[in-house]
């Protein structure tokens, strides 16, 4: 009797499954399949800064502050904010918001997260360093207190993502990696964050998936019909185009310039392009009294600004744009994009021109007719094309006289001998995660910058540099930004480029805003 | 023989020091792996911080007696990239190498031998010289070309296969495998080719020319002359006595293919210790790097040695020369 319940039972269930499977219509998965050139080394937020591990931590993570599409700052996991005297900002936080594992979001987790970004093993510090205490007023509401007044705290807030305090002690994970220990910590292949996505998968260097976090409290602002995205890092270039144009992937970043006409002409596929937030530039020595590699004996010729500015005139960018380029580059005549604070945008179209007879004259009123010869240091695996512009400068100098010695190396060589200030002359490329100049100046401008590898600086500029750390008032602010930029076009350490140009390859089912900072972010792309 | 298996041993040990300390020499050069670690905008402050952290201020002596000592427990450090240990990496990674090499070695072998006798047995037929024109593209031109063609043919043109990655693997007990699937099989077919092409070039040609040789020798023609089948003489007498050194050479390539990979690896996106090396490399990756040219030198090693005890037992003359007295 038993038995045939049982059995009955187990048909009735077994019809039900087969009626259900039938009589829901089959939903197929929005997938998009991005690749990249390289996985990001950790999903811990704090343990690195750089480009990738930003990019990955935002689709799992939120910041108090949030960019939206157009590189404007909007709420995030703070819903609002003020400040209540100049080195007091009070958030009022988002309320309902749960973490991936269901833990509930609150002020508790916005401390223990500023705390741990400011750990010795944190690599993320840089964005709280002004901030000297966070108070919990209640459950939702925090003050954060700033050491001076901070006019770009909530620009650096937006890459301090917020991480579970419970599921970080849970996993002994409440400081970033530390090297010297040698072993994994649980939050390099584990997160829990209450963004857009969860991870459902990390394989690194093989394959991430991510997975829609269908309680995501921005759904209503950021619309995306993504149920999951996989992501395959490709290293070779040429394997990368080939997986976009064999429809394996739908998006790909990291485009290599020659391969753009090519996708652009295929049927199935388009190309998104936009300047990117990063210039690339020419450092010159000019602080030593003699360079180490050139010819020139007892003076450093790069100390005189007409030897800068007949660089400067020698070098014909356009050539470089149409040729090495493949015009994804924007001539440059200072050293920061049109979306970063302080930009001018009558430097850049009144960058000096193009004139092998202006830059003679100038060698030789400063005294070397017949040029000099340099070496010149140049990465090549950092930039778009970084060997090619430097090898291309090398035939434009040598027509003044200059006589080049190329240097081309990896960036793990190329980097210290800048930041060692070691070089006479070198390739570099400036970003800027804050998009205000106050970040370049003090790496690049003030005379202690760390990456300051022309030596320039002087007390006076030095002066303002440290000064606008702490003006909150935009206007007067500003107005020191462009005395600052103003010496700098006029003196010359740095001899611009152009600001690079970013493109992205995807299929034409995929709709995603193309960004300056190149990120690609999952919770705006939209699948047909 | 004893005496030889010890002496033999000595000189492995010593070779696997040599190339310890030459390749940690090396790592000197390739750069500051703190600039990778920490991003463009991190302060000098933090990055000595790091560095004094990993102990990558100390003597170069010290550093190598620390290496020695944890290579030796088997311990590598842990990744700068992946920050990660590396041991474990290495392990994760090995079975997609292995696979990749092991297919690659039976192409090269069957095919290998199979072109040999071809060639060898009918070397003027118009079908042995397309097989030899066409082995000569397998030697001549480099390995990334070649896997990017068979990608633009294949995966881009045909959209047969697929041009990246392994497809789908099963774990069995820690073994990741991409035998258990269709998608595996078929994402292993072209790096295998790729991979395989120039170790069955060479087999091929030691094929031929020994089965031509052994063909003109006495012995053959005295069994023509006795009247054996072409089949017996073929196959039985004469592709035997030329697989000897066809064995050694194989032996030793399997070694090579292993190296080789990190090209293939490279140019599929395979996932294993070679991409895992090559990554290592542009990153000053240095635990990574040396585990890496360790465990390398380590099969090469451990295949010589074989390959040397092998030939101890195969050729009676060695044994004689060892007695001594002569």
């Amino acid at each position: 009797m038993f038995n045939k319940i049982k059995h009955l039972a187990l048909a009735s269930s077994v019809l039900s499954a087969v009626v259900i499977g039938i009589a829901s219509p089959v939903y197929a998965e929005k997938i998009l399949r991005y690749t990249s050139v390289a996985d990001a080394s950790t999903l811990d937020p704090h343990a690195l800064n750089a480009q990738t591990s930003i990019m990955v931590a935002s689709q799992f993570f939120d910041g108090l502050v949030m960019r939206n599409p157009k590189m404007e700052k909007v709420p995030a996991l703070a819903e609002s904010w003020k400040s209540l005297d100049e080195n007091t900002w009070e958030f009022k936080l988002r309320k309902g918001v749960t973490f991936h594992n269901g833990n509930i979001f609150n002020a508790d987790d916005v401390v223990f997260t500023i705390e741990r970004t400011k750990a010795a093993t944190s690599q993320m510090k840089g964005y709280v360093n002004t901030i000297v205490d966070v108070k919990k007023i209640d459950d939702y509401t925090v003050h954060l207190i700033t050491e001076k007044p901070n006019p770009v705290l909530l620009d650096q807030l937006i890459n301090v993502f917020i991480m579970d305090k419970e599921w970080s002690e849970k996993h002994n994970v409440t400081v970033p990696q530390n090297f010297k220990e040698e072993e994994e910590t649980y939050a390099v292949r584990h997160v829990n964050g209450t963004g857009a996505f969860s991870l459902e998968l990390r394989e690194p260097d093989v394959k991430t998936v991510f997975r829609r976090n269908e309680k995501w409290w921005g759904h209503a602002a950021n619309k995306s019909n993504v149920d999951q995205v996989v992501w395959t890092p490709i290293k070779n270039a040429a394997t990368r185009v080939a997986a976009l144009l064999s429809g394996e992937v739908d998006l790909l970043t990291d485009m290599p310039v020659q391969d753009l006409e090519r996708i652009k002409s295929h049927e199935k596929l388009q190309v998104m392009q936009t300047p990117q937030i990063r210039t690339i530039f020419y450092g010159l020595d000019v602080k030593s009294d003699e360079l180490r590699s050139s010819n020139v004996k007892g003076k450093n010729p790069f100390k005189d600004v007409r030897v800068r500015k007949a660089i400067y005139h020698a070098i014909n960018i356009k050539a470089i744009q149409k040729v090495v380029m493949r015009n994804m580059s924007v001539p440059a005549g200072m050293l920061i994009q049109p979306s970063v604070n302080g930009y001018n945008a009558s430097v850049d179209e009144n960058r000096l021109p193009y004139s092998v007879e202006k830059a003679k004259t100038l060698l030789s009123e400063a005294g070397y007719p017949k040029g000099f010869s340099v070496q010149l240091d140049c990465p090549n695996n950092r930039y778009q094309n970084d060997e090619a512009i430097c090898q291309a400068t090398v035939g434009m100098l040598a027509k003044i006289g200059i006589k080049i010695q190329l240097n081309a190396q990896p960036k793990t060589q190329h980097f210290p001998l800048i930041t060692g200030r070691k070089s006479d002359f070198y390739l570099l490329g400036w970003g800027i995660p804050t998009l205000d100049s106050g970040f370049i100046f003090d790496y690049l401008v003030h005379s202690d910058g760390s990456w300051n590898g022309s030596g320039y600086g002087s007390s006076e500029t030095d002066a303002k540099i440290e000064e606008i750390r702490g003006v909150v008032d935009p206007s007067k602010r500003n107005a020191i930004i462009s005395e600052i930029w103003a010496n700098v076009n006029a003196d010359l350490p740095y001899v611009p480029l152009h600001h690079q140009v970013i493109a992205w390859g995807a299929s034409k089912n995929l709709t995603i805003p193309i960004e300056p900072n190149n990120m690609p972010r999952f919770y705006w792309a939209q699948l047909k | 023989m004893i005496s030889f298996t010890i002496k033999r041993l000595f000189q492995s040990v010593l070779v696997m020091l040599f190339v310890a300390l030459l390749s940690f020499f090396l790592f000197n050069f390739v750069g500051d792996p703190i600039s990778n670690m920490v991003g463009q905008e991190t302060s000098h402050a933090e990055m000595d911080e790091l560095r004094d952290r990993l102990g990558l201020n100390d003597p170069f002596i010290v550093k190598f007696g620390r290496f020695l000592g944890d290579a030796v427990q088997g311990k590598f450090g842990i990744s700068y990239r992946l920050q990660r240990p590396v041991d474990e990496l290495i392990v994760e990674r090995m079975p997609a190498t292995l696979e990749l090499v092991f297919l690659s070695a039976v192409i090269a072998t069957v095919l290998g031998v199979l072109g040999g006798l071809v060639t060898g047995l009918k070397p003027h037929s118009w079908f042995s010289k397309f097989i030899l024109t066409g082995s000569l593209l397998g030697v001549s031109l480099p390995t990334f070309v070649i896997g990017i063609l068979l990608i633009y043919i294949f995966a881009v043109t045909l959209n047969w296969l697929p041009s990246f990655g392994r497809g789908e693997v099963v774990d069995i007990g820690g073994w990741r495998t991409g035998f258990a699937t269709v998608s595996g099989w078929k994402a292993l077919i072209l790096p295998a080719i790729t991979l395989a092409l120039y170790q069955m070039t060479l087999i091929l040609r030691i094929i031929r020319s020994e089965m031509l040789e052994v063909l003109r020798t006495d012995f053959i023609k005295f069994a023509r002359a006795r009247g054996l089948k072409r089949w017996d003489i073929n196959f039985g007498h004469a592709l035997r006595n030329t697989l000897i050194p066809v064995i050694t050479v194989t032996g030793l390539q399997v070694g090579s293919l292993i190296a080789f990979s990190i090209i293939t690896e490279t140019v599929f996106q395979w996932p294993g210790m070679g991409s895992l090396f090559i990554q290592g490399v542009q990153f000053a990756d240095v635990p990574v790097m040396s585990a890496y040219l360790v465990l390398v030198a380590l099969f090469f090693v451990t295949i010589n040695l074989i390959v040397d005890l092998l030939y101890f037992v195969v050729d009676p003359r060695l044994r004689s020369d060892l007695k001594g007295g002569h």
